[in-house]
This record gives C-alpha cells, sequence and structure tokens, in this order.
C-alpha cells in the first residue's frame, strides 16, 4: 500500500506573538472545525452520507461535495484552507494540493510532494502591510481631494446654475428686444418699399417711351431701305429681297409668303407699313449691318455642357466613399451660398448695353433705403445676440445633464483630456466626451462609476471599430498610468483620480487572521 | 467617438499583412492552379486510356534475390525505361520505374523511408512470350507481369487484388533536349518523343510546329504573371492502379474534404502541392499546406494501401463503375447477378522525379498500417504535456499579457500545459529573437510558467529577414545555405518580415545548423520548457507563384519543383532534432508543422492550419484528421474556435468539446479577432469548457497510452471507425463520429442549435457505455442522443478497460504521481482488456533505458487482473490505483485484492440503476502485479 497517511495534524497558528494550537483536520477552517470531531462518525458536510471517521482525509473521495477531504487532492471539488498566519488565511481548489507547486505562503498546501516552499507569510503579510498602508494614505489623501472636488462642483454647479439662471432672465430681455427691433425694421421697411416702388414704376414707363421711340426711328430706317426705288411705297418685290424674313425658313421667300407678310396689299406707305414692320420686325436684319454675332456664340456653349454630363456619369454612386460625399455635401453647400450671393450683387448691373441703367434713387428714397437698412441691421444683431445667448444656455444645462457621479466629484474632468505617451503611441483620454458610464462584463453588482466605456469608434482596418474600456482607481492625481490593447482595437486604460477614493475606514486595516484566534 | 485618440508613433510591421487580407471571407480560387492551368497535369490528362505504347522486354528480364529488372519500351518514341520491382518483407511490393539512360539523373526522394526497405526472395514461377508469373510468397499471391501492352497484375487465388497500367495511362515523360540546344537534325526524333508519349491527336497539333508544343508548356509555362522557366522540359510521369472490388478508398491528405474520396470525373483531380491558402474552401479538392501520397482501399474482405513516393507537384484521378449508382441500382446489380464488379480506378501524376509506388497489401487495416511504419517510421511519441491543452493566440503581445492569462487559468480553474507565442513575440519577425519592448526577460517569464509547471511554444518559421543586423541571415548567408533562384543568386521573396530569404533545408549540412541553434546559448532566452511552431514551411512566399516558391529555384542540383512537397518535412525535421540535440539527447521534442510529407509523422505534430469560426470547420476537422490519422499522422488537430472570424459562444464551446477529443488540442485565434480566453463568455460557458478540458486531462493516461501504442505500431489514435469493423459496411462512410483507439467512440455536436444527434455504435457483438451516465447500449445500432450544451457523446466499448486520472490539476505535470481510475466496461460475456503505460513523460528513457511501466489489464472470470507485458522494464511510479469502476457488473459478496500472495479484503459499492460497481481504494502501486477477486 503507498497511499498516504494523512490523519489529523497539529496546525500551529501564530498571531501576536502568541502560539496557539488548535487541532483538526488538515485543510479545515476554525470555522467548520466543529463538523470534524475525531473518532466520531463524520456526515458529509452535504449530508449525503456518514463516513467512519477514519476516512477523513485517508485520501479517497467519499462525499460528493468533497467535504470528507479538506487535506487531500482526492476530490474534484474540494477546497484546502491555508491559515497563512501572518498572512491572509484563503481557500485554495484541493487539486492545488501536492501538485509541486506553492500556493500557500506557509507552505502548508505541499506537504508531501518534494517542493521545497519557503513560508513567505510574514514577508508577505509585511508587504501587504505596507502596501495597505500606502493605500489607506492615497486613499485618505485621495478622499481629501475628493472632498474638495465635490465642493467645487457644487460650487461650479452652483455658479452654473445661477448663471443659466440669471441668462435666462437676460434671455427673456433680449427676446423683448428682439420682437422691438422687428416692430421698428418692419415699420421702416414699409415707406421704403413703397418708394422703391414708386421709383421703379417711374423708370419702368421712362424705358417703355425710349423702347418706342427707338422702334419707330427703326421702322422709319426700315422702310427707306426698303423702299429700294425710293418711291414712298415698299412693294411685294422689294421686301423679296429680304430671305431671312422667310416665314416657312425653307430658304426662298416666295411672293405669296411676301404678301402674307404684307397683309395682302401690293405695296405699302409709311402708314401702312407700320402693320407688316411689326411682322418682319424680328427677323429683319439692316443691309447696312452685318449679322449679329450672338448665334455663333452659343454652340460652344452647348458643346460643352453634354462633355461635362459625360465625364460625370462613368462614376457609379456606390463608387463614392463616405467621406467623398462629405466632401461633395461641403461643396453643396458653398455652392448654394454662392448662388445665393451674386444674384443680389449683379441684378442691378444685369442690363441690356442698349438699355440705361437704373437712375440712382431720389434723396427721399435713399433716406428712407438707408433708415431701413440700419433697422434690419439691428434687428439681426439682436437675434444674432439671442442664438449666442440660446447656444450658452444649451452648453451649460448640457454640461449639468451629465451624470458626474453620486456627488458630481467626476465633475473637474469636463472638458480636460489626459495623456500617456508610450514608445509607439500617445494615447488621450478625454473623458465625458461621449462615454458611458459602464459596468465590468458579468459584474452586475459592482459600482458602474469605476468603468468608463467608450464604443463605436472608428473604424480599424481590417478590424472591429475601437472601443476603450478605463478602468478608475483611486489616485492623488488624475493620470492614465497604463494602456493595453487586449484584443485588436479594444484598449483597455488604467486611470487613476481621487474621485473614486473612498471614505477611509476608521479603523486601522488589519489584515490578517483575526478568525484564527 | 473620437475620444481616445491614438497616434501612431512607431512604424508597425503589417504591411505584408496588409498585402494578403482580402475583404471577403473566401479564398481566392484564381491564385491557385487548376489542373488545366498546370501544364502537365493537362496534357497528361488529355491522355485516353486503353492506347498504352509500353511494352515489356522480356528477354531483358534480370532476377536477383530480391530485385527484379526488366527493360520497358515505348513503342512510339522507342524510349527505354527501366523497371524494378521488389517484393518487401511485410507483404508489400515495391515498383520503381525510371528512364535506362536518363539525359541526367531524376530525383529520387531521400529521407522518407526509414532504412532501404528489407526484401524477400521473388521466384519466377512460369515465364512465355506473353509475361512472366512471380511468387509473392505467402498466400497463394503471384504477380503478373504482362508484356504488350505492358501492365502487372497481383493477384491472391483467382482473384485481381490491383492492377498497374490496366487502363495504359502509364506515361514517362523522358529528359530531352531543348531545341534551341540541339542540331536540327534531331527535330524529329525530338517531336516524336514528345506526342509519343500523348495521343495521336495531340501528334498532330505538334506537326504544325513548334509554336504550338511552346503553347503547351513544355519548356515555360506562365501563371498570374510568374513564369517558371523550365530548363528541363516536360519529365511529368503518370501511372494507374485499378482496384478491383473497390468502392471506399481514402487518405492522401491534405485536403479539406469528406474521408471517402470522390471520384473526380468531371471536376479538377486531388492536388497535392503544399500551398499557403488563405481561407481555404471546404469540400474541394484543391491542395492545402501539406501533402501525404498515400492512398488506403478497402472493402469488407481487404485493405490495401498505395504509396507514390514522389516529392513533385501531384494530381490524383479518382473513378468509379459504382460512383453515382444509387443503392437501389446497386442491389438490382446483386439481384441480377450483374456481371460489373464494382471497381476503382485511380491515376497518379507527378511532375517530376521517378514512379517508385510502393503497394501494401494489409490484408487487415492495422496490417496496412505497420506495413507503411516500416517504410516511414511511426509517429514520434510526444511528451505527455503536449497531450494536454494548448493556449494560443496571434498574438499575446507582452510578458504581462503571457502573465495574466496564465494567471486566468488558474484563477478560473482550468488546466492548461502550453502557452504559446506566434510572430509578434520576436524582434521584426526575426525568429530565434525577441522583441525588446514586449519580451524584455522571456527568461524571467518560460521560470513563471516553469514555476507553475507548465510550458511554451515560440514560432520559428523557415523564411529569415534579409537583414545585415541579422545573425541567422548572416550566418546562413556565410554558410551558402539559402535557396538559390534559377541565376544562381540566393532566392528571395516575400513574406512577414518583409524581404526574406529561405534556408536550404534538403541540404544535412543546413539542417545540422538549424539544429544547432536551438541551443541554449545559441537561442538567447529559451528554457527547457520552451517549444517550438514550424509555420508557413510549404514553404509560404507571399509574391511567389501560388504563394509558394519558384518551381525553378534551385537547390543545390535539384529544381525547387523535385522537392517542394518535403521542404515543410525537412523544417520539422531539422527543428525536432535541434530540440534533441540540446537536452544532450535525452528529452523528447516538441513541434508542431504545418506543412508535412510522408514521413513527417516522425518529428511531431501537425494541424489544419488556418481554418475559421464556422459550423462546416469544426465538422471538417473530423474528416481532416481523420485521414492524417490513416496515413501516419496521428497528433492532429484543428485550431479550436476556427482561426479567422469570432465564433459565436455556442460555436466555440461545441468545438472545444470536439477538440478535446482529438489528439492535437490548441486553441487559435486571428489577430484581428476579439480575445476568447475560456472565460470570458460567462460562468456557465466558462464551467462548459473547465469540464470538457476536464475530461481530457482525466483521460491523458489512455491518450499517452494510445501514442505509445502509435509510436510503437502505426496504429492510429484519433480512427474511422471501419478501421475497427472492417467488415461494417454502415462505418464506411462516416465521418462525422470517429474512435478515440479501440475503446471510445465519440459523435461530437456540431450543428448550431442541435437538439440531439444520431451515432452509430458499431458491432453486433459489442455493447457500448454512455461515459457520462454509465448507460449502456447495444452495438449495430443508431442510437439518437439528445443533447444539451453540456452535452458531449462518448461512449467506452464494452470489453475495455481504461485507465483515467480524474484528480484533474492545473497541468498534467502537476498530476504525474497521481492515483488511477480504472474503469472497466465489461463485454456482453463479462469480459475486459486494457493496458496501461507509465513513463516520466517526457524523455528517451523510455526507449534507451527501458524506462517504462507497460501493463496488460484483463478483466475474466470475475477477477480484474494487472500482468506485466515488459518484464524487463524498469520504472518506479508512486501512482497508484484509488478506484475501480466496473460498468455492467453485477453486485459480489465480497471482493478480494490478491497482492504479494496475500488476500485482502476491499470495500465496495453497487448501484444496482446502472450496474456499477465501484472498487473503494484497493490502493495497489500501479506498477505492482495483482489480482481484484470478486465473489
Amino acid at each position: 500500500m503507498t497511499c498516504l497517511h494523512l490523519l489529523l495534524t497539529l496546525v500551529f497558528a501564530v498571531s501576536l506573538g502568541t502560539p496557539v494550537e488548535i487541532q483538526r483536520p488538515r485543510g479545515v477552517p476554525l470555522t467548520k472545525k466543529q463538523f470534524y470531531e475525531e473518532g466520531k462518525p463524520f456526515t458529509c458536510l452535504d449530508g449525503s452520507r456518514t463516513i467512519p471517521f477514519d476516512r477523513v482525509n485517508d485520501d479517497y473521495c467519499d462525499c460528493k461535495d468533497g467535504s470528507d477531504e479538506p487535506g487531500t487532492a482526492a476530490c474534484p471539488n474540494g477546497s484546502f484552507h491555508c491559515t497563512n498566519a501572518g498572512y491572509r488565511p484563503m481557500f485554495i481548489p484541493s487539486s492545488r494540493i501536492n501538485d509541486g507547486i506553492c500556493d500557500c505562503c506557509d507552505t502548508t498546501d505541499e506537504y508531501n510532494s518534494g517542493a521545497k516552499c519557503e513560508n513567505t507569510c510574514k514577508e508577505l503579510g509585511r508587504k501587504e502591510r505596507e502596501v495597505l498602508q500606502k493605500m489607506a494614505e492615497i486613499t485618505k489623501e485621495g478622499f481629501l481631494l475628493k472632498q474638495q472636488l465635490i465642493e467645487e462642483a457644487k460650487k461650479g454647479r452652483e455658479e452654473k446654475q445661477g448663471k443659466v439662471t440669471d441668462m435666462q432672465e437676460n434671455k427673456k430681455q433680449l427676446e423683448e428686444k428682439v420682437e422691438a427691433l422687428r416692430t421698428v425694421k418692419e415699420a421702416a421697411e414699409q415707406p421704403e418699399k413703397e418708394a422703391k416702388e414708386r421709383h421703379l414704376k417711374a423708370w419702368e414707363e421712362q424705358k417703355a417711351a425710349i423702347r418706342l421711340e427707338k422702334d419707330k426711328a427703326k421702322m422709319a430706317e426700315a422702310f427707306l431701305e426698303l423702299d429700294d426705288n425710293s418711291d414712298g411705297f415698299v412693294s411685294v418685290s422689294e421686301l423679296q429681297s429680304h430671305a431671312e424674313l422667310d416665314p416657312d425658313a425653307d430658304g426662298t421667300l416666295t411672293e405669296t409668303e411676301v404678301q402674307g407678310l404684307m397683309g395682302g396689299a401690293a405695296q405699302v406707305d409709311t402708314s401702312t407699313f407700320e402693320s407688316v414692320w411689326t411682322n418682319i420686325k424680328d427677323k429683319y436684319h439692316s443691309e447696312s449691318q452685318p449679322e449679329e454675332p450672338a448665334p455663333v456664340e452659343t454652340p460652344p456653349d452647348e458643346v460643352k455642357e453634354p462633355a461635362v454630363d459625360n465625364d460625370s456619369e462613368p462614376y457609379p454612386e456606390d463608387d463614392i466613399s463616405e467621406e467623398d460625399d462629405e466632401d461633395e455635401d461641403d461643396k453643396d453647400d458653398y455652392h448654394e451660398d454662392d448662388d445665393k450671393a451674386p444674384p443680389t450683387v449683379k441684378t442691378p448691373e444685369k442690363s441690356h448695353e442698349d438699355e440705361e441703367a437704373m437712375p440712382p434713387y431720389d434723396p427721399d428714397t435713399q433716406a428712407l433705403i438707408e433708415a431701413a437698412q440700419k433697422a434690419r441691421d439691428d434687428f439681426e444683431d439682436s437675434e444674432k445676440a439671442l442664438r449666442v445667448m440660446d447656444d450658452q444656455i444649451r452648453n451649460i444645462e448640457k454640461e449639468l445633464s451629465f451624470d458626474f457621479g453620486p456627488d458630481a466629484e467626476f465633475t473637474y474632468m469636463y472638458s480636460q483630456c489626459y495623456e500617456l505617451s508610450t514608445s509607439e503611441y500617445i494615447y488621450r483620454l478625454c473623458p465625458f466626451n461621449r462615454a458611458l458610464w459602464g459596468r465590468e462584463k458579468n459584474r452586475p453588482e459592482n459600482n458602474k462609476y469605476l468603468v468608463m466605456k467608450y464604443e463605436h469608434g472608428t473604424g480599424c482596418w481590417q478590424g472591429p471599430n475601437r472601443s476603450t474600456t478605463v478602468k478608475l482607481t483611486c489616485g492623488k492625481e488624475t493620470v492614465v498610468t497604463s494602456t493595453s490593447e487586449p484584443s485588436r482595437c479594444e484598449y483597455l486604460m488604467e486611470f487613476t483620480t481621487p474621485a473614486v477614493c473612498q471614505e477611509p475606514a476608521n479603523t486601522e486595516p488589519s489584515p490578517h487572521g483575526h478568525e484564527e484566534l | 467617438m473620437a475620444v481616445i485618440s491614438i497616434e501612431r508613433m512607431g512604424l508597425l510591421s503589417v504591411v505584408c499583412v496588409s498585402l494578403f487580407f482580402s475583404s471577403t471571407f473566401a479564398v481566392d480560387r484564381g491564385n491557385f492552379k487548376t489542373c488545366d492551368q498546370s501544364a502537365f497535369c493537362k496534357r497528361q490528362r488529355a491522355l485516353k486510356p486503353g492506347q498504352s505504347p509500353y511494352r515489356a522486354l522480356l528477354e531483358t528480364l534480370e532476377l536477383s534475390d530480391s530485385r527484379l529488372t526488366l527493360q520497358l519500351i515505348n513503342d512510339n518514341n522507342k524510349v527505354h525505361l527501366l523497371l524494378e520491382l521488389y517484393r518487401l518483407q511485410g507483404n508489400m511490393t515495391r515498383v520503381k520505374i525510371n528512364e535506362l539512360k536518363p539525359l541526367k539523373p531524376r530525383f529520387e526522394v531521400p529521407d522518407v523511408l526509414i532504412a532501404e526497405p528489407p526484401t524477400e526472395p521473388l521466384s519466377v514461377l512460369s515465364k512465355d512470350d506473353n509475361g512472366v508469373v512471380l511468387s509473392l510468397g505467402a498466400e497463394n499471391q503471384r504477380l503478373i507481369v504482362s508484356a504488350r501492352p505492358f501492365r502487372l497484375d497481383i493477384m491472391e487465388g483467382p482473384e485481381v487484388l490491383l492492377s498497374l497500367n490496366s487502363r495504359g495511362l502509364l506515361a514517362f515523360e523522358h529528359l530531352r533536349l531543348h531545341k534551341d540546344t540541339q542540331a536540327q537534325a534531331d527535330g524529329a526524333e525530338v517531336k516524336e518523343s514528345v506526342d509519343g508519349d500523348q495521343q495521336q491527336d495531340e501528334g498532330k497539333k505538334d506537326e504544325d510546329g513548334e509554336s504550338e508544343k511552346e503553347e503547351d508548356g513544355l519548356w515555360e509555362e506562365t501563371f498570374k504573371s510568374h513564369t517558371d522557366t523550365k530548363p528541363n522540359g516536360p519529365t511529368s510521369i503518370s501511372l494507374d492502379f485499378s482496384l478491383p472490388g473497390v468502392e471506399h478508398v481514402y487518405g492522401i491528405p491534405e485536403h479539406a474534404d469528406d474521408l471517402k474520396l470522390k471520384t473526380t470525373d468531371g471536376g479538377d483531380p486531388y492536388r497535392l502541392y503544399n500551398l499557403d491558402v488563405f481561407q481555404y474552401e471546404l469540400y474541394n479538392p484543391m491542395a492545402l499546406y501539406g501533402s501525404i501520397p498515400v492512398m488506403l482501399a478497402h472493402n469488407t474482405q481487404r485493405t490495401m494501401g498505395i504509396f507514390w513516393l514522389n516529392a513533385a507537384e501531384t494530381w490524383v484521378d479518382i473513378s468509379s463503375n459504382t460512383a453515382g449508382k444509387t443503392v437501389f441500382g446497386k442491389m438490382l446489380d446483386f439481384v441480377q447477378g450483374s456481371s460489373e464488379k464494382p471497381q476503382t480506378d485511380v491515376r497518379w501524376i507527378s511532375e517530376s522525379g521517378i514512379i517508385d509506388v510502393f503497394i501494401m497489401l494489409g490484408p487487415k487495416p492495422s496490417k496496412v498500417f505497420s506495413q507503411y511504419a516500416s517504410l516511414t517510421g511511426t509517429q514520434s511519441f510526444p511528451p505527455l504535456a503536449s497531450l494536454g491543452y494548448h493556449q494560443c493566440r496571434w498574438n499575446y503581445n507582452d510578458q504581462e499579457d503571457v502573465k495574466s492569462v496564465d494567471q486566468g487559468f488558474d484563477q478560473h480553474d482550468i488546466p492548461y500545459d502550453f502557452i504559446w507565442l506566434d510572430i509578434e513575440h520576436a524582434d521584426g519577425k526575426r525568429y530565434f529573437t525577441w522583441d525588446p519592448h514586449k519580451f524584455p526577460q522571456p527568461k524571467e517569464m518560460l521560470q513563471g510558467l516553469m514555476d507553475k509547471r507548465r510550458k511554451m511554444v515560440s514560432i520559428v518559421d523557415p523564411h529569415i529577414r534579409v537583414d545585415s543586423g541579422y545573425k541567422i541571415h548572416n550566418e546562413i548567408t556565410s554558410k551558402d545555405f539559402y535557396v538559390k533562384n534559377k541565376d544562381g543568386k540566393n532566392y528571395e521573396g516575400w513574406c512577414w518580415p518583409g524581404n526574406s530569404g529561405y534556408p536550404d533545408f534538403t541540404k544535412p549540412e543546413m539542417r545540422a545548423w538549424w539544429a544547432s541553434m536551438f541551443a541554449y546559448d545559441q537561442y538567447e532566452g529559451s528554457m527547457e520548457n520552451l517549444f517550438t511552431w514550424n509555420d508557413m514551411n510549404e514553404p509560404s512566399v507571399f509574391n511567389g507563384p501560388e504563394v509558394t516558391m519558384h518551381k525553378d529555384a534551385l537547390h543545390g542540383k535539384w529544381e525547387h519543383r523535385d522537392i517542394h512537397n518535403i521542404y515543410g518535412l525537412y523544417v520539422q525535421m531539422a527543428t525536432a532534432e535541434g530540440q534533441i540535440q540540446r537536452s544532450g539527447g535525452v528529452e523528447r521534442p516538441f513541434v508542431l508543422t504545418r506543412a508535412f510529407f510522408a514521413g513527417s509523422q516522425r518529428y511531431g505534430a501537425v494541424w489544419t492550419g488556418d481554418n475559421a469560426a464556422e459550423w462546416d470547420h469544426l465538422k471538417i476537422s473530423i474528416p481532416m484528421c481523420l485521414s492524417l490519422g490513416l496515413v501516419g499522422v496521428s497528433f492532429c488537430g484543428a485550431d479550436v474556435g476556427g482561426f479567422f472570424k469570432n465564433p459565436s459562444t455556442e460555436l466555440l464551446v461545441r468545438w472545444y468539446q470536439t477538440g478535446a477529443y482529438q489528439p492535437f488540442f490548441r486553441a487559435h485565434a486571428h489577430l484581428d479577432t476579439t480575445r476568447r480566453e475560456p472565460w470570458l463568455f460567462g460562468p456557465e460557458n466558462t464551467a462548459l469548457i473547465r469540464e470538457v478540458i476536464r475530461q481530457r486531462y482525466a483521460l491523458l493516461p489512455y491518450w499517452y497510452q494510445l501514442f505509445y501504442q502509435a509510436h510503437k505500431t502505426g496504429m492510429p489514435v484519433m480512427r474511422p471507425l471501419w478501421v475497427d469493423y472492417p467488415k461494417d459496411t454502415a462505418t464506411f462512410t462516416i465521418d462525422d463520429e470517429f474512435l478515440i483507439g479501440s475503446d471510445l467512440l465519440v459523435h461530437p455536436v456540431t450543428e448550431e442549435g442541435s437538439r440531439g444527434v444520431t451515432a452509430y455504435l458499431p458491432g453486433a457483438e459489442e455493447v457500448w457505455y454512455d461515459v457520462h451516465t454509465f448507460q449502456k447500449h447495444n452495438g449495430a445500432q443508431n442510437l439518437y442522443i439528445p443533447v444539451t450544451l453540456s452535452s458531449i457523446p462518448v461512449f467506452q466499448r464494452g470489453g475495455s478497460i481504461i485507465p483515467r486520472k480524474d484528480r484533474v490539476r492545473r497541468s498534467s505535470t502537476c498530476m504525474e504521481n497521481d492515483p488511477y481510475t480504472l474503469y472497466v466496461a465489461l463485454s456482453p460475456k463479462k469480459f475486459a482488456e486494457g493496458e496501461l503505460y507509465i513513463d516520466d513523460g517526457h524523455s528517451f528513457n523510455y526507449d534507451t533505458k527501458k524506462e517504462f511501466i507497460h501493463r496488460s489489464l484483463t478483466f475474466a472470470n470475475n477477477a480484474l487482473t494487472s500482468s506485466n507485458l515488459c518484464p524487463d522494464c524498469n520504472f518506479l511510479t508512486s501512482s497508484w490505483i484509488e478506484k475501480v469502476l466496473i460498468l455492467g457488473a453485477s453486485k459480489p459478496s465480497k471482493v478480494l485484492l490478491k497482492m504479494d500472495g496475500k488476500e485482502t479484503p476491499v470495500d465496495f459499492e453497487f448501484d444496482t440503476s446502472m450496474s456499477v460497481l465501484t472498487l473503494r481504494k484497493p490502493g495497489m502501486n500501479a506498477g505492482a502485479d495483482w489480482t481484484l477477486l470478486l465473489q
């Protein structure tokens, strides 16, 4: 029989310098000692069966819950308790008993494996106390800082709320002002409009008169030109010499067609020529003038335009990437502005050479226009001021709506960024800029203010969209302490801030096993 | 988001990744040749059967004790070939055909056969003008050589077992001079000789002029901008085999296809050409990373094998006269006594080299395995730890990452033995080095793992960064060990590090030097718990033709064309040798390879390459590893979870359940995937994965013993059912379940949302016990098994004894001295037997010093006995027998342990509902002689 004989062992628990001997089976915590009474049948802790006491820790698993083998590796689901005097007691899975690896700092898990373990509990305890002490100091100071942060945040919040209230009051006044100026503007614009219309009408009439006169002159001139024999009549034959007058544009101006143009008369004098002139004046070419150049210029334009269309056709819409789309949108916006701007500027200039420009407004109208313009400017200024104020209010309200923690202790991070440089990258963390408080996966009970999540970031090349989890720990300073990329484009940041420092416990931390005393 | 901004400060070496990651998920088939695009394959496939120009010149027959030689003549071009026939020990025949007088030597593959195969005498039984009849010795076997046309038939009694050139597709393109380098007068002869191997319609084309022939790709061939200069011209070879009575053929991995090979009429032949196929497609005959030119033919009467020893690009055509016939059609044939016997015809085509074929005549499956093993060796006996679970990812980013993953396993109480580092661990992809920022203290990291009794694998690929600041590159350059391009300069290609050289692993001196680089003082930062992964050893050349090396590159006097398929084998061979040497020959190596060839089983493990997180890829892992097992490579696995893409949680869990019951058990993931360590999917799924990894660890003694058996006999560890049930035709096409050894039957759940699977339990005389519930089922039935996400249907064969270590710890090494539980599953005749193999788990002492325990366990006549199978072995174990479970037992009144002449009573419990007898703590040492008596 080579099986191991592991019955009762003495466990020494050392604490506060006083050795205390407590006899119980190996691997049993003090709290469960009562269930393991030497010499009495042992009932599995799940009550499933009762076995003789010599089957406790006999290196064979009898209980389904593993409770008969607290000190051996026999049960797959058992656990072993190490006292770890000087440090923290703990349970380890019984599969780690005698596996050649030192798990308990008091070496009790490796009693038969040949592993050379050293008792490191004192050292660990000391280190842990140091760490805890340091942590306590940090926590203490951090917590003080946190109080300040809370105070500042509170103050800041009140200030901002006050500011919003003030601004809302101002806004009301501004709104009234806008309305008043709107009335002034409208009042000034009415006479301006009327005066402008008057001016325009007068000019239109003047233009019509001029045009009529010009036409008459042209007619008289044409009559003289047409009346080749200067007999005071324009005859059918005289008119027929002007081929451009051909109504069906077939290249020949027949006699019948000319008669049609002349209203059936064989010849017309200056007085009856007026009706003929109405028929022919659009086509009539003066014999003394060359043809107008205008029609020559048009064709090149017509050629160019389709060419542009052809160029754009080969690109199917889905070829255009998002960025391009955005660019085009931007361009369109510009174009719209461009289209709007020029007409207002150009319209007055846009007149035929032969037509005179509109005469300047008379001084009265000019005065009315100036008055109206001033009213408009005043109104627009006040409206703009109102918009600016609205934005300001919205921004402050947005800030006030953020969840800056239960006591608004995270407020100070708002619109701040924190950087960490590594050999490859600079990481910049800007909290609350589209961040969400998150919870660690599978740990819903966690304080939600210990994790921030940033999701749906920019896409990674051949990878997922970037996302980042930020873990917050208590620290005196607000710094990014480390970053890593556990999966591609999934970043993990460690971030210290006083804002998560908890109020230190009143008593001194005592890490080691009081329960063993 | 724009909140976290990351500015690029340094150069990231992803340049060449970017070249090869397309946005769509599928292989770009256009990157790889079809038979039509491969000049020799097209040429050869154009041949029509039944017109063989080859004739045996019987008067040239010479017979020595072990060797028969005979000349063949091609009547079209008068070129003489030399046929050599050998009768090999162990019921095998070797057929070699080469040119009688080649212009220069043709390549014969070295280093695959473990030795010159021992021969047995051949004798001539009769001879006449038409042929010769030779005796193959035992079992009334004869070899008939027919003269006109030449053909070989192997017969047993009146039955033809196998015929060669029965369809007249023997074709041997002899070496010739190129028209540019020969006298004009020879032109006619060359023309004739070219079409001599071909058909007359081809010949007519040739007469149209030389240009036609150039188009045939005889002297040059271009594929996708890559031109293959062919200084030796056409050199391909081909031979057909007929297998009367055979409807099922298997093997010739690696293909992502069913276990039973399909006929290739109307499609491409199965291709054997080691290629780095990006995002490979399933269920087609395209070439993948490795090639083993071995085919098994099976029917209820006999199993045979054909081993085509050729390392050049090879295509295999399969046709069958019963393919396409329905079951009803076959039945009709049977009822009507149709004269047509089922037959499978196989044709092998290779680009260069010689014909060198080993015909393994079985007749039992196990005999074929041992025959093949006697030629190429057996599976290397792996270190026990390498049969545990492997955690891999491209990439574990740095030492801190490695540490936290290691701790994650302990926190979640999941065992594992190896953590792996992919290419990012090395400094600028310079293998044998460490990234100074991410892995500044590799020994510290390895020591940390060693303290946990765990191990690590780092990747060492065969492409070497061309960089004058890199020691490895400089040494290879100065020793002139690089493969050369056609112009004699160092061949350079593009791979992970950018511009890379490729060491010529075919050179023994190169391999010796490479091996020496694994010495602890050479591979800085390495320790004895660091092992190796050889990836990209097809070799992968990102900018090469078909993503591999140019065929006209030179390995000494041989072209890459000649040796392509064996390059990967040499890489793993040299690496494994390095690991052996670094320990002074004491420790067993562990090397994983992606490319492989016949004989690769001697050097370590293989995996099925870059699969994907898809259900079909999970499914295909079974036939892919089964096919490899049939041809010697037992240590096979697929990336658990799938390499590309992110698996659903259900797929991941199912893949762990499947992978835990496959020989090589490694999870792996692409750089672009999200993290998937086993504990990242919620406590329920962590528990499911933990449970199945624990099942794996509990069964390690059985796996280890099976690997010992594979190492000793060549028996595959993971097997198709037909190997153990060769007469049960229902098993012949099954590849969704498999056997581990003879005693465990596994039917993994590979369907999404599955609520049940139907498993075929073979063997009319057998019973099978569900290993989880111990419920007994009869054999020869299709059993419907309802499943939940926690189910992995596994059955133990009645009649078997499986030793387990049920105390699962955090690594296999931690379980070294743990006690065994024996699972005795009784047959209907209340009989069972099994074995127990124990050694130190990692050294060669089992071999060199016979330091192992090998015991036979037998249950018969109500007594379970352990007896020594190796009385002159010496190994002491502290492991003992803690428990014996006897499934299908009846309740005894008393149980006695007989040992050392004493009898002591043993406590027991009996579960009447499942008829399970549990013997409590009999306590004998696992190496002792003992008997347990049930009274």
